[in-house]
């Protein structure tokens, strides 16, 4: 049998080397090599994502800008409504909205892409033989490179009632940094798994959907108490939103927070790794 | 040294029906009320055998055709060379850069600029962005497209694009070529230069790789050839011995 040869010549090959020996069930050798191949084709990643965006601009002048006034129109009609509703103070409740709801829109739209990762690729992955790593990593930037275009509003809204300290803004990115690491394995492993059960993105959909709303997105946290809360603080989507929200206005996460962050972090690329050793070979059977 | 070693690959579809494909009825069926009273649960699968048993070893200076009917096997075969298709039985050795032409035009951006799409396919076809750089000038020369690759793709005809991706595809230099059907490119005033640049490309590369129905074509660009049936490798040798034998059988 023959395994990944790091010689001279597979060093040289750019192209197709990791998909030239079989797969062989948990070969962790070869998912290695095809993370460690997918780095090298970075340049490939950013313009797959960079084509992907531009897409959306099409010919229109606003472009992707158009979801960006979406989000900005359900800021300022939500925190209209439920600022009266709940009785709220704009000044704290309006950035927690803003905030909230554009990362809450990076982690949907990560999620529910990373799930079609492979299937949208097909007309890719049954031509070239190009690292597999290559896709979920596009859905990945594609993703930040949509969110960053929301941080206008961002800017403009927590410009006018409370700017973040500088720390705080650099702790969010470490945030934001944490997540779309995270992306990259929920990419790997829900996209194998759509690959393979067709109707898995829609479940995924459905469960990111009821996420929402046991995450404080549009609520305050403060609104809840006693043993609710303390299960709602459990909920991964909360902590990850609470790392990358709760610096901008000055807090810092609990450790409850950081602790489930790592947690998922840890076992999310430990139980994709395992899968993708493998998998790996199998998803251009399965598209 | 370039070559290709298979030894012994079966490949293997399985072939999901929207039972199979269902993550909800693969967990249901696994319970006591799930469905598999009704019908077979989705551990069932129904396999296609592509491939059965292949080996072969391809050597460098080795102009390979593959032959045989539709559903042969061939494209399969070439995907198994290109590594697309990972064998779950069996092994593969590929020494040697792969290119595989079998969609030229895939990847490209309909949005980008012919000059960006030089470089996007570059990459695809596994190119530094500084090797695309430097084909830049001979692809101008080759489709002749002038002021136009600074426009969208989309704003070219579709013989323009053809020539455009022809041109890329062919500015690269593999080790292995691997070719699904003869590509060609344009009207007649230009297949006479597109035959000739795919030509140099083939000459070029240590092994070529061919699938084709048309047996002249066969016949002028391979030395051997194999013949295919039902996923199974029938005969490999001299291409006009495999040829005849193709042709007497049909």
């Amino acid at each position: 049998m023959q395994r990944p040869g790091f010689s001279e010549a597979a060093r040289e090959a750019r192209l197709s080397e990791a998909a030239l020996i079989p797969a062989r069930p948990g070969n962790i050798g070869l998912a290695r090599h095809d993370l460690v191949d997918a780095v090298r084709h970075w340049r490939l990643v950013v313009l797959l994502a960079w084509q992907d965006v531009r897409q959306r601009y099409r010919r229109s002048m606003l472009g992707p800008l158009w979801l960006t006034v979406s989000v900005a129109v359900q800021i300022g009609s939500l925190g209209l409504v439920y600022g009266e509703l709940f009785h709220l103070d704009l000044q704290v409740y309006l950035p927690h909205l803003a905030v909230g709801l554009t990362v809450w829109a990076l982690f949907s739209t990560i999620i529910n892409d990373g799930c079609l990762s492979f299937i949208a690729a097909e007309s890719f992955l049954k031509q070239v033989a190009l690292p597999k790593t290559i896709f979920p990593a596009r859905v990945v930037l594609r993703g930040l490179i949509t969110f960053a275009h929301d941080v206008v509003i961002l800017v403009i809204v927590l410009a006018i009632y409370s700017p973040p300290p500088v720390l705080g803004v650099l702790l969010s990115l470490v945030g934001i940094a944490i997540f779309a690491f995270n992306g990259l394995w929920i990419g790997l492993l829900f996209g194998m798994a759509s690959a393979r059960f067709r109707d898995l993105p829609p479940i995924v959909g459905s469960v990111v959907q009821v996420a929402f709303f046991l995450t404080p997105v549009i609520w305050l946290p403060s609104a809840i108490h006693g043993r609710l809360a303390a299960l709602l603080a459990l909920n991964p989507f909360a902590c990850f939103l609470s790392i990358v929200r709760d610096p901008l206005f000055g807090q810092s996460p609990t450790l409850i927070s950081w602790s489930i962050v790592i947690l998922v972090t840890i076992l999310g690329w430990g139980l994709a790794l395992t899968m993708f050793a493998r998998f790996r070979g199998r998803v251009t059977y399965w598209l | 040294m370039t070559s290709i070693e298979l030894n012994n690959v079966d490949i293997d579809f399985p072939i999901y029906d929207a039972r199979t494909r269902s993550l909800k009825h693969r967990v249901l069926g696994l319970g006591p009320l799930g469905p598999q009273r009704v019908g077979p649960a989705g551990h069932h699968r129904v396999l296609v055998h592509a491939l059965r048993g292949i080996t072969m070893s391809v050597r460098n200076g080795d102009r390979l055709g593959l032959v045989g009917r539709n559903g042969a096997g061939k494209t399969t075969l070439l995907r198994v060379m290109t590594g697309i298709y990972e064998p779950a039985v069996g092994s593969i050795q590929v020494n040697g850069r792969v290119a595989s032409l079998t969609n030229i035009t895939m990847g490209m951006d309909m949005e980008g600029t012919g000059y960006e799409n030089i470089v996007i396919r570059g990459l695809m076809l596994g190119l530094t962005r500084r090797q695309s750089m430097e084909r830049v000038e001979d692809i101008e020369n080759f489709t002749e497209l002038g002021e136009y690759l600074n426009l969208p793709l989309r704003t070219y005809s579709a013989g323009m694009l053809v020539r455009l991706a022809f041109a890329i595809s062919t500015s690269i230099n593999p080790e292995i070529l691997i070719m699904d059907e003869m590509i060609g490119a344009g009207d007649k005033a230009f297949a006479e230069k597109a035959t000739a640049r795919l030509q140099k490309m083939m000459a070029s590369a240590n092994i070529l790789v061919v699938a084709s129905h048309a047996s002249e074509t066969l016949r002028q660009l391979c030395n051997k050839a194999a013949l295919l049936r039902q996923g199974q490798l029938i005969a490999m040798g001299p291409v006009e011995e495999i040829l005849q034998r193709y042709e007497s059988e049909n």
